[in-house]
């Protein structure tokens, strides 16, 4: 079977290409989602050594809801990094090319 | 090179009439370390004296009082009969995250497993609010403050127990993504060196030894227990908060 000049092979071929190249840069920009954790994370721990460095006293306490806080604004970064991975690795889109 | 990553692996498969039952490895992992736990358990409580005479008795006395001042912290006083509940998650989550340490899989890559422990903090938080407000005031308050927001309150609802699960499995099996890549790139570059030198053994790898336990400290030991504890802690959270608060007693 003939398709302007290339085999029916060569065709899926390139269609398989093209669709793990959006994988990738799908991944590549899911992981952007990183950004915004980072930001928030530092500027809570930064807040949280300000505190500690006012309260002395309040190390304890200070540590403990910063190590929480910075595990409820990774959330969102942990879904962008759910997505890179299921991109990279489970190929969801590829089941959707048949011949 | 190909590395096995997302969905439990399946050890045993069997059929019942038509429809498949698989033990995954999450399940048997599970198992053995809820029997390890046992043991320990009672290992330390056996022998127990009013006046503390063996260290272990100490250890045992230690962990009770943390986790019923942890519950007594953020939970109030009322909520005490609340810590052992907390102790036995954090324990499961903790042992099954360390798990990684002895080579065998994480339960926590498991989403399934997760999964489970949101959702029981789920069925928690209802029951807490109902029996709290009662039934007409726990379906009020999603009209709050106005009736339009109904919708945004019940994807609010459902988000918590999503985030809860999605933020451990995601923690865990990113670190043991990365732990699996370094293993593969320390691989490559062992055979490179044994090429180079022209000396070449199958299974041992030298540049294995000692690499990835650096990397291993952070994603394995210090991301686990700060997981779990992150989930014990919200568990409490969210269940205080529903149960009236700590700050009513």
């Amino acid at each position: 079977m003939e398709t302007q000049g290339m085999t029916l092979e060569q065709t899926t071929l390139i269609a398989k290409a093209i669709v793990l190249a959006g994988q990738g840069i799908g991944a590549g920009l899911a992981l952007i989602a990183g950004i915004g954790p980072g930001i928030g994370e530092g500027y809570a721990v930064g807040k949280a050594i300000e505190t500690i460095g006012r309260q002395p006293e309040a190390k304890s306490a200070a540590t403990s809801t910063m190590f929480i806080g910075c595990a409820i604004a990774e959330s969102t970064g942990i879904y962008g990094l759910l997505i890179g991975l299921v991109l990279c690795f489970v190929n969801p889109f590829l089941k959707h090319l048949t011949v | 090179m190909e590395i096995e990553v997302l969905g439990p692996r399946k050890i045993i498969t069997f059929m019942i009439g038509d429809t498949e039952i698989a033990i995954s490895e999450t399940l048997v992992t599970g198992w053995i370390v809820i029997a390890a736990l046992t043991v320990l358990l009672l290992w330390l409580t056996h022998d127990m004296k009013v006046v503390p005479e063996k260290k272990r008795q100490v250890l045992a006395e230690w962990i009770v009082d943390f986790f019923e001042k942890t519950v007594i912290d953020s939970m109030g006083k009322k909520m005490l009969n609340f810590a052992p509940y907390i102790a036995a998650l954090f324990c499961f989550a903790l042992f099954g995250t360390l798990l990684s340490l002895f080579g065998l899989r994480s339960m926590t890559i498991d989403i399934n497993c997760t999964g489970t422990w949101a959702m029981i903090t789920f069925v928690l938080i209802t029951y807490w609010k109902i029996r709290t407000n009662g039934l007409g005031g726990y379906l009020k308050s999603f009209t709050e403050p106005v009736f339009v927001i109904t919708p945004i309150n019940i994807l609010s609802e459902v988000a918590t127990p999503l985030s809860m699960a999605l933020r451990m499995f995601g923690n865990i099996s990113g670190g043991m993504i990365i732990s699996s890549l370094i293993y593969a790139a320390l691989t490559l570059l062992s055979n490179a060196f044994y090429g180079l030198i022209g000396i070449y053994f199958e299974h041992f790898k030298i540049f294995q030894i000692g690499i990835p336990a650096v990397a291993s400290i952070y994603f394995d030991l210090f991301s686990g227990v700060i997981q779990s504890y992150v989930f014990i802690m919200l568990t409490m959270a969210y269940v205080g908060d529903a149960a009236g608060g700590p700050q009513e007693e």
